[in-house]
């Protein structure tokens, strides 16, 4: 059975320009990066070139990057890194319901051990209003947590003036990027944040390399212990064909950015609009004017969103519903419930995110299974009745 | 796969990550059809942590090394794989009826609650959903058609100690009708040569014994913990034990910490041994006696289900089953003349006859229905 893949937001597949840099770094890169000779030199000077690659693609300074194993670690490392370097012995920070967990659970932890944390809700749209940070601001809050783009809905949140808010506060912007980084045109200057969060598999590069900005001259106490690699901020042996991939995916994405961004919200929008049209008593959740251009999430009532993807993946198109828990059963999504869905239409909710293989002829293939699929879950449903 | 095109036949699994239903998947992939294996995401263990005994919770439904031994039967047998939340649905139809049961002075099945709300009500409409014609399951009984009444029947399995039929009473027709219990000819031992045979990686994993979302067999210990998690006191938990007299004995920590027929646990020194004839939850009274006081001949039953046969006009000679590990004994069913009641009259007196249970009528090894014991 072909399949189709419409979950670029879980991941995505590395891509053959990556591929074709990949493989001749693990080949021929095989020297330390922190060593003296010649193969050390060539590590070296393979990592750096990446580092100016992933630069251009956020707009900061080649240096003001830290290579590490994703956006899980970046978001540990700008949120405890920043907080334990603080000075203050009371601390606030504020972030936001709707944060991906290696943001939310990270706050969580903090607030632990003794650090308070405010989670700011969210309206209908799936975007923070900055009045509600403002409003949250303590004499003592020293870091502010807001994700650029939300992994399930889309949305964009307006950092600008949330760094407006926090600059004006003298606390610390953070960033995380990984759902924003390679999709939309990111500039951290303009952005004005103080670090930035983003992940190599949500653009094309394979799993366990990522990156985290760090603006110079912000506080940052590693988390781990070693030796001085990344410039004491993240030790352990670099990981040199991860980065020459980050980087090579970066290049790809800067190039690539108004081209495919465009070609993707075309398809987003006719998938969206067909669904909408062929399939009733559907929506779109979350505003749709801010969003990145590959993402959708729409409600089906009366269905149950884990068996709507199962009964798709049978089909062979890979989508998603929720958050996958431990077992892998899926739970109501969090971002869902935070924007005022109830638990049975955020249950009956399928997140559709596009990509680089995705074409017009599989978006429309992938309209066709799911009105059959909705109709055959509907048929059986103890609790949808047609609003006709 | 529900295109019009495939005549295979598509059939979904529920897998618990057991021996049971892993071969169940393995006979059906070998038998040609299409296979999807689904495990049912019931309840979450984590949620009591203070019920899960030292070193886990092995062994029990739902755990994540069940979950991840399911899937990786699955991957073995190279079939689609899915675990899907039922938790809600489970703690609506299956958790909260059993815990008021227990408060009301009953004590519930919740396997059967399971078995008629659960895996052939709602899994059964998910498998239709995803296009399976059919369910198959782990149970232990057997399903044959009266050709000339078209009627499904529900037999014991061949393997008389596994025999699950008494757990199976509320079954409809249009449930049975998709329904395959594939190991109901089978004995246990055959299934784990199966098991060996296929290659299974479960195939020399324990039996589970307790009810699934009860990890340490503790009924009343989950009663109180589940209500201390929601922050409210069960009502009414204290009382007096009082014997047939109605002299009082001593007191208790509620009803819900007792069973008709039940023993140990009284905290009552006697010169005979004490049993729970009865609890009263209206005054939270629990009445004791002696061995004999346990003994009736008749009982009441609500909300009949006939399977094998269609309801009764007439009093009907059947062997009758009480609770599971009971030997079926001969009785005269007695039609109310409210439909879905029935009077039993046992030709001997029983031990414990416990309202909350099932009383399942047997002709040999055809179950011709049941109700639940008033």
């Amino acid at each position: 059975m072909t399949r189709y893949y419409f979950d670029h937001n879980a991941t995505t597949p590395v891509s053959a320009a990556v591929l074709e840099v990949l493989v001749p770094a693990l080949l021929e890169v095989h020297g330390n990066a922190s060593s003296i000779h010649q193969d050390g030199q060539l590590a070296k000077e393979r990592l750096e070139t990446a580092r100016r690659q992933v630069a251009s693609l956020l707009h900061c300074d080649p240096k003001e990057l830290v290579f590490l194993s994703g956006g899980t670690e970046a978001d540990n490392l700008a949120i405890f890194g920043t907080v334990r370097a603080h000075p203050n012995a009371k601390k606030h920070v504020i972030t936001t319901a709707i944060e991906h967990p290696a943001v939310l659970n990270t706050c969580r932890e903090l607030d632990r051990q003794g650090v308070r944390v405010t989670y700011v809700p969210v309206g209908s749209e799936g975007i923070v209003d900055p009045a509600a940070i403002r409003q949250a601001l303590r004499p003592d809050t020293v870091l502010i947590s807001v994700m650029h783009a939300n992994n399930e809905l889309g949305t964009i949140q307006p950092l600008q003036e949330i760094a407006a808010i926090a600059r004006e506060a003298g606390a610390l912007l953070h960033a995380d990027g990984v759902q924003a980084a390679g999709r939309i045109s990111v500039n951290v200057r303009t952005l004005g944040v103080d670090l930035y969060s983003m992940s190599g598999h949500k653009l094309y590069a394979p799993k366990g390399v990522g990156a985290l900005y760090v603006k110079a001259g912000t506080r940052l106490q590693p988390l781990q212990f070693g030796g001085r690699h990344e410039k004491e901020r993240r030790a352990g042996t670099e990981n040199v064909p991860g980065a020459v991939a980050l980087g090579a995916a970066a290049k790809v994405a800067v190039a690539d950015m108004l081209e495919e961004s465009s070609r993707l919200a075309a398809l987003r929008d006719r998938l969206e609009q067909d669904i909408l049209a062929r399939v009733p008593d559907t929506g779109v959740n979350g505003g749709r004017s801010l969003r990145v251009p590959n993402t959708t999430n729409i409600y089906f009532d009366g269905i149950d969103g884990e068996a709507l993807v199962i009964a798709l993946d049978l089909k062979g198109f890979a989508v998603s519903s929720g958050s996958a828990c431990s077992s892998g059963a899926v739970e109501p999504s969090h971002v869902l419930l935070a924007t005022g869905l109830s638990r049975e239409r955020a249950r009956a909710s399928l997140r559709f995110s596009l990509g680089r293989s995705n074409t017009a002829d599989q978006v429309d293939a992938l309209i066709d299974a799911v009105a059959d699929s909705t109709a055959q879950l509907r048929k059986l449903s103890p609790t949808y009745t047609a609003s006709v | 796969m529900s295109d019009a095109t495939t005549t295979v036949r598509t059939t979904a699994v529920a897998m618990s990550g057991g021996v049971d239903s892993s071969v169940v998947a393995g006979l059906l992939k070998r038998s040609g059809a299409r296979v999807v294996g689904l495990t049912m995401q019931l309840w979450n263990q984590r949620r009591l942590p203070e019920l899960v005994p030292e070193g886990g919770s092995v062994g029990r439904c739902c755990s994540l090394d069940d979950v991840y031994d399911a899937r990786t039967v699955a991957q073995h047998l190279g079939i689609p794989y899915y675990v899907i939340n039922f938790e809600d649905r489970f703690e609506a139809q299956v958790v909260r009826p059993f815990i008021d049961e227990y408060l009301a002075g009953r004590t519930p099945i919740p396997c059967t609650l399971c078995n008629n709300f659960i895996k052939f009500d709602q899994f059964l409409d998910l498998a239709a959903g995803l296009g399976a014609d059919s369910i198959a399951t782990g149970h232990y009984a057997r399903i044959t058609q009266d050709q000339s009444a078209g009627r499904y029947q529900l037999r014991r399995s061949a393997d008389a100690s596994k025999d699950q039929t008494y757990f199976l009473f509320g079954l409809k027709q249009e449930q049975l009708a998709r329904a395959q219990f594939p190991l109901g000819a089978m004995t246990k031992p055959e299934v784990r040569e199966l098991a060996r045979e296929l290659g299974l990686p479960v195939a020399e994993k324990p039996d589970s014994q307790e009810i699934c979302f009860v990890p340490n067999g503790d009924y009343a210990g989950f009663i109180d913990a589940y209500f201390r998690e929601r922050g409210v006191e069960s009502e009414r938990t204290h009382g007096e034990i009082l014997d047939t007299e109605g002299q009082v004995l001593g007191e208790h920590r509620g009803v819900h910490h007792f069973t008709v027929g039940q023993r140990r646990g009284l905290g009552i020194a006697a010169r005979e041994p004490l049993y729970v004839i009865a609890t009263e939850p209206a005054t939270q009274r629990v009445i004791v006696g002696g061995s004999n006081d346990l003994l009736s001949a008749r009982l009441t039953a609500r909300e009949i289900n006939w399977i094998s046969i269609p309801p009764i006009s007439a009093p009907l000679r059947a062997s009758v089953k009480i609770r599971n590990k009971h030997l079926a004994a001969p009785a005269t069913i007695y039609p109310a003349a409210d439909t879905g009641r029935a009077e039993v009259h046992f030709d001997e007196p029983q031990r414990a006859i416990t309202p909350g249970q099932g009383a399942v009528f047997y002709d040999g090894d055809l179950v011709l229905g049941g109700g639940w014991i008033e």
